[in-house]
């Protein structure tokens, strides 16, 4: 089994049928600390509605976080970045086409010269 | 007597049953859709057995050369040739196997996905003759040993490919988007035709093995190579001849999506041919080496970073698989860079290729499984945006669950295929440059994130009233997708047998050019 499940990188090794073991054995141990939890949860009733303040909740379509929320922070942290990367991707075809000359040209003059 | 035809014959029926089907296609599709569907699918299934008998008779029996119209088909040089090989040769060795392989299974996975996910398309059978077209030039691209065959093949999947991207026309985009492929493509295709030019001009030859053999890296030849790697690495969106990819990716149907990726992916098969096999240590390979490593760092880091704040499903997952494919450039690269230094190559240099080689049909297996899931939620809900999902993961739950093995496959999360040959290249490259494999190591992290937003987007949350009446795909659909997580988690259980059997001949066989040589011309 070793001979089939280790991957031998040249510096150390993977195996990730001792990875799944792990994995299962933590799995076991969190589900033993929850299982001591609280024992009082009911379903379907004010235990599981959200609390909010005493405001109601709101519909189930405003509660969920688009995309465009996501990671604002990153992109506005790297704007700097993203402001000169984006505009180089025009959509137009003749910028696509001169990319590909500048790098033929530019790899010609490492390969040739 | 059919047995030992076909396996004389394998390569030739590889390209042939395709072709044919394609061509059938509409006359089938006359009959009912139903046989139409028969027809197509039979045929792909047959083919990918092929492939895979293929597969199997190369890795048991050594590099099978196939000679059309010679008296065998393993007479590569006819008596009155003059010792050149003058006929159209396949020289199908470990690394065209390995790519026959990853199409075998991409191609059947996607054709089976695509029998439900397609089937509202107006003229199908028209989509199909494309489709399989598609297949056959692939197929082509990494069987021939012959420089302008290979021409011919990437020429047949450009059009092929084109017109399907263009397919679903999308008011027009998909249209656009297909005549920007076909034009990145047709540049590609002038500058191979050059190449074909030069080299015939000097040499008197087309065949690989041949050029390769009498190869004296002149001028010409230096400028043979520049047109070659521009072309191919713009065919295989390397970062900055990438920007056609985000388009074709997310305006094709999602099931031609998954098949692109595969076509890129011969492109990049023959970079990596023509630099190994056809110039080898007579290039600067130094030089080129470092050029590839460049182009995949771009490609990983751009690639990456373009994807976090995409809005589209299919457009983010077409910056990754830029991003991804930067992973193979350097992973390859890097054997390249020190191809002559035989102590490097040795220690880290073939472990990095085993790597991106390696990377290849995980990409293949992970990316396919992604699009198809990409296809999947568009399937039932007609949209790509991400800002207007979410709440899918209570209705579609299988599809979900895909998607979680794809994202985490691609994010390098252990213990699936990506992981595996991640490892391989960042633990051989750290020992190359250890700031290469940092950035790779960050990349990791960053796709990994871009995933979990993609997974919240669409998954997370409460089901939305707007897709109160979402369900599950069909079942053709879930078993494509199914094949492939499963193929995903068992090449990231048993990375080692994946390596021995197909990756490490694959990578032999790059390397090995005398082999490759000898194998068509016995020698000479």
């Amino acid at each position: 089994m070793n001979l089939m499940t280790t991957l031998s990188t040249g510096s150390g090794f993977w195996n990730p049928v001792l990875w799944l073991v792990a994995l299962i054995i933590t799995l076991i141990i969190a589900y033993l600390i929850w299982a001591r939890g609280e024992r009082q949860y009911k379903a379907g009733t004010e235990q599981v509605k959200p609390f909010i303040s005493g405001n109601p909740e709101p519909r189930k379509g405003a509660v969920h976080i688009r995309a465009g929320n996501l990671y604002w922070g990153f992109t506005d942290a790297l704007q700097g970045y993203y402001r000169r990367v984006i505009p180089l991707h025009t959509g137009i075809l003749t910028d696509y086409l001169l990319w590909v000359l500048w790098v033929t040209a530019l790899v010609c003059i490492l390969v040739v010269v | 007597m059919i047995e030992e035809f076909i396996f004389t014959n394998l390569p030739a029926l590889m390209v042939a049953v395709p072709l044919l089907a394609a061509f059938v296609c509409p006359l089938v599709a006359q009959i009912s859709p139903a046989m139409r569907k028969m027809w197509v699918m039979g045929s792909m299934a047959i083919t990918s057995l092929l492939g895979l008998l293929l597969v199997m008779r190369v890795y048991t029996m050594g590099t099978f050369v196939y000679v059309f119209g010679a008296s065998t088909p393993g007479l590569s040089i006819p008596l009155d040739s003059g010792g050149i090989p003058i006929r159209i040769v396949f020289t199908v060795d470990a690394m065209s196997a390995f790519m026959d392989l990853i199409i075998a299974i991409v191609g059947f996975c996607v054709i089976l996905y695509s029998l439900s996910s397609d089937e509202r398309r107006t003229s199908p059978q028209y989509y199909y003759t494309l489709f399989l077209l598609l297949i056959a030039a692939v197929i082509g691209m990494v069987s021939t040993g012959d420089l302008f065959n290979f021409f011919v093949f990437i020429e047949i999947s450009s059009l092929a490919s084109a017109g399907l991207v263009a397919y679903s026309v999308e008011k027009g985009r998909a249209v656009e988007a297909g005549l920007k492929y076909f034009m990145v493509s047709a540049l590609g295709g002038i500058f191979l035709l050059f190449v074909i030019g030069i080299l015939y001009g000097q040499y008197d030859a087309l065949n690989i093995a041949m050029i390769a053999q009498r190869m004296q890296f002149t001028m010409l030849d230096k400028i043979a190579l520049v047109l070659l790697v521009a072309a191919l690495a713009a065919k295989c969106g390397a970062v900055p001849m990438h920007f056609w990819t985000p388009d074709a990716y997310s305006l094709a149907p999602s099931s031609v999506t998954a098949m692109l990726v595969v076509a890129s992916q011969a492109s990049l098969y023959g970079l990596f041919r023509f630099t190994f096999t056809m110039y080898h240590l007579s290039l600067n390979y130094v030089t080129i080496g470092w050029t590839i490593i460049v182009l995949g760092v771009l490609s990983m880091v751009i690639g990456v970073t373009m994807a976090i704040p995409q809005k589209d499903v299919k457009r983010l997952m077409a910056y990754h698989a830029i991003s991804q494919t930067g992973y193979m450039l350097l992973g390859v690269g890097v054997g390249l860079a020190v191809l002559g230094n035989e102590t490097a190559i040795n220690s880290f240099g073939t472990i990095a290729m085993e790597g991106g080689i390696f990377h290849i049909i995980n990409h293949a297996l992970y990316k396919g499984l992604l699009f198809l899931t990409a296809g999947a939620i568009i399937y039932r809900i007609g949209t790509r945006d991400l800002n207007r999902m979410g709440g899918l993961g209570h209705s579609m739950k299988y599809t979900m669950i895909f998607f979680i093995i794809g994202s985490l496959a691609i994010a390098g999360i252990p213990p699936f295929n990506g992981f595996a040959s991640k490892l391989l290249i960042y633990e051989s490259v750290y020992l190359f440059n250890p700031f290469l494999a940092i950035i790779a190591m960050v990349v990791s992290i960053l796709t990994l994130a871009s995933f979990v937003k993609v997974f919240h987007s669409i998954f997370m949350g409460p089901p939305l009233p707007e897709f109160a009446s979402v369900r599950e795909v069909p079942l053709p659909m879930l078993l494509g997708m199914g094949i492939l997580a499963t193929l995903v988690i068992l090449f990231g259980v048993f990375p080692q047998t994946v390596v021995n059997l197909i990756v490490a001949p694959a990578v032999h066989a790059l390397i090995d050019q005398s082999g490759y040589i000898s194998a068509i011309l016995g020698g000479a």
